[in-house]
């Protein structure tokens, strides 16, 4: 055999390693998620019981799957303006001047920013804020976990759109212009159309993020087993229970806490594949 | 007539101030707007990192480098007397060192691999599914990654929380990266350099060794240094793995400190406060420095 099919099969088996990897990942989540699946079969995902005492453990995902969902969709509202802007600033109306480079540089450095840094923040910094101006009285909740999800996920808002933007060819911006358009009416007409599917994609991506995202989100949201009434109240996300409880569970709340991992994966990778797939077919 | 009128439009136009034309407010308005939420993004990123610095810096010395951690008695007994928190974050520094060490020992060579086979075969479905699985990788939780790896390693490997199985985690997150970043520095290659060298009969696999990866050197470093400046502040997959140690550790197969554990850990005890800034502080840098290494040598590379 010849050294170039030895380094073809090499190759080849390397890449077998993360087809190991998912599918392992795969088959020990819904194998460790057994047992509550035993218990509490499809109920699993529509109670919103959540309760260790031992000899009446019950167990539900609703109360979390509701957590996650509005955390992350108010994240995503509140970036919305501020990444589309952003995007806006960088890639148009500021387009290769300095300053578009020190904002860009800034924004790329809050996808650096550690989650637990995040979390410290908010904590420290905007929790007493939210407080101080009266919005809550303890300032935790879904509020401030999705304020600071919102910062969070604007680089992975922006860095897509931006090329998207980039990308758009000058002719088409010209020919807008010299028909007497604004910039407002080019951006309106001319950029928004043609970029719309690059944008929505990375929109959606930063969504992705959001949903799995942990330690900020434990420290700011109240951790409190309740179906989260209103903006401010508390509440607790999938993610936010499996690192709170994990270390206490065993057992069935650990299956629980599994089955609950399995679900986040689940969703996260359906939103993320929508994302892919606008970017693959419209690209 | 008509050029009549045609005047007397422009007249009418010209009664009405600049401002008070529609459009043109709309469109300075519109500008205004994003300039104004711009500038709410980029004060967020400042805010951050000055509350860091302005809260951290006191705190940054020579102990902080060297010792470990001190007990929460010691910790209370310094705050009240107004003094600095004795100890520092060596064992956290020692651990993550450890852990993204050995993370990149498993990961890089894989990854790089991985990257080669997708960019080789890059017309083949088999290739285009292992690179959809890499994405879905990447885009997997953290938690659920820590959650993994326990279930893999903590349980069935080393009995309990171990440095290697906080190194397992951070792997896995560190894999999909490289992979990435390896195919698309090697897609930026001209072909024809790649064709000179088989033209010349060279074997596959010095192809490979002296042409593909010099080439290609800067822009794997560059996903290199972001793949490890990624997961250096990783927290939620080590809770569930490497789990934090009081003392600095060097066993394998024995829970082991991260800088983001011990935040975690300071987080969770008031008389700590202080410590947490500066460890915060300290963490931020150093995911900094490799950003704008990355940033600096990606700026050089000719491919």
């Amino acid at each position: 055999m010849n050294s170039d099919k030895i380094l073809k099969y090499i190759l080849f088996a390397a890449s077998l390693l993360i087809l190991l990897i998912s599918g392992a990942m795969i088959l020990s989540l819904v194998q460790g998620s057994l047992p509550s699946f035993r218990q509490f079969g499809w109920k699993f995902l529509i109670s919103d019981k959540w309760d260790p005492t031992r000899g009446r453990e019950q167990y539900g995902a609703l109360l979390f799957i509701a957590g996650t969902l509005f955390t992350s969709i108010l994240a995503l509202i509140l970036a919305i303006p501020l990444a589309f802007s952003t995007s806006l600033f960088v890639a148009e109306y500021f387009r290769n001047t300095g300053m578009a480079s020190v904002v860009s540089t800034l924004v790329d450095l809050l996808a650096g920013i550690p989650s637990i840094i995040y979390g410290l923040w908010g904590f420290y910094i905007l929790r007493p804020f939210i407080v101080d101006i009266g919005l809550s009285s303890q300032g935790y909740g879904i509020f401030t976990s999705g304020l600071i999800l919102a910062i969070m996920i604007i680089p992975y808002a922006t860095s897509l759109s931006n090329t998207t933007i980039m990308m758009i060819p000058n002719e088409l911006k010209e020919a807008a212009y010299s028909l007497g358009a604004t910039r407002l009416e080019v951006i309106w007409n001319v950029i928004l159309p043609n970029a719309r599917s690059g944008m929505t994609a990375s929109y959606i991506l930063a969504f992705g993020r959001a949903l799995g995202e942990t330690l900020a989100v434990t420290m700011l949201i109240g951790n409190s087993n309740n179906m989260p009434t209103g903006l401010f109240s508390t509440g607790n996300t999938m993610a936010s229970v499996i690192a709170n409880q994990f270390g206490e569970a065993s057992g069935l709340q650990l299956s629980s806490l599994i089955e609950i991992g399995l679900l986040l994966f689940v969703i996260t990778t359906i939103i993320n594949a929508i994302g892919k797939y606008i970017i693959k077919k419209f690209a | 007539m008509t050029q009549m009128n045609v005047l007397l439009e422009n007249k009418k136009m010209n009664f009405i101030p600049y401002f008070f034309k529609g459009r043109k407010v709309k469109n300075g308005l519109f500008l205004s707007a994003v300039i104004f939420f711009s500038l709410i993004t980029i004060s967020m990123v400042l805010l951050i990192i000055g509350t860091m610095i302005f809260k951290g810096y006191h705190q940054i010395n020579f102990a902080f480098f060297t010792q470990t951690p001190p007990n929460t008695f010691e910790a209370m007994m310094a705050k009240s007397s107004g003094k600095l928190i004795p100890g520092g974050i060596a064992n956290g520094i020692t651990g993550s060192l450890y852990m993204v060490a050995l993370a990149s020992v498993i990961a890089i060579p894989f990854g790089v691999l991985i990257g080669i086979y997708l960019y080789e075969n890059r017309k083949k479905r088999y290739a285009g599914i292992i690179r959809d699985i890499t994405d879905v990788l990447q885009g997997v939780p953290s938690i659920v990654i820590g959650l993994i790896v326990y279930l893999w390693v903590v349980v069935h490997i080393t009995n309990g929380y171990s440095i290697f199985a906080g190194s397992v985690a951070l792997s896995i997150m560190m894999l999909p990266l490289i992979v990435r970043s390896t195919e698309e520095s090697l897609k930026m290659i001209p072909d024809s350099l790649k064709e000179a060298a088989i033209a010349l009969g060279t074997p596959y696999y010095k192809v490979v060794w002296r042409v593909l990866i010099p080439t290609s050197f800067t822009g794997l470093m560059t996903g290199i240094l972001l793949a490890i400046s990624r997961i250096l502040g990783e927290t939620a997959p080590l809770m569930l793995t490497a789990l934090g140690n009081p003392a600095i550790n060097w066993n394998i197969v024995k829970p082991g400190a991260a800088v983001p554990l011990l935040i975690w850990q300071f987080y969770n005890d008031p008389n700590m406060v202080d410590l947490i800034w500066s460890s915060t502080l300290f963490l931020m840098g150093f995911v900094l420095i490799l950003n704008l290494l990355a940033k600096w040598i990606a700026a050089r590379r000719k491919f």
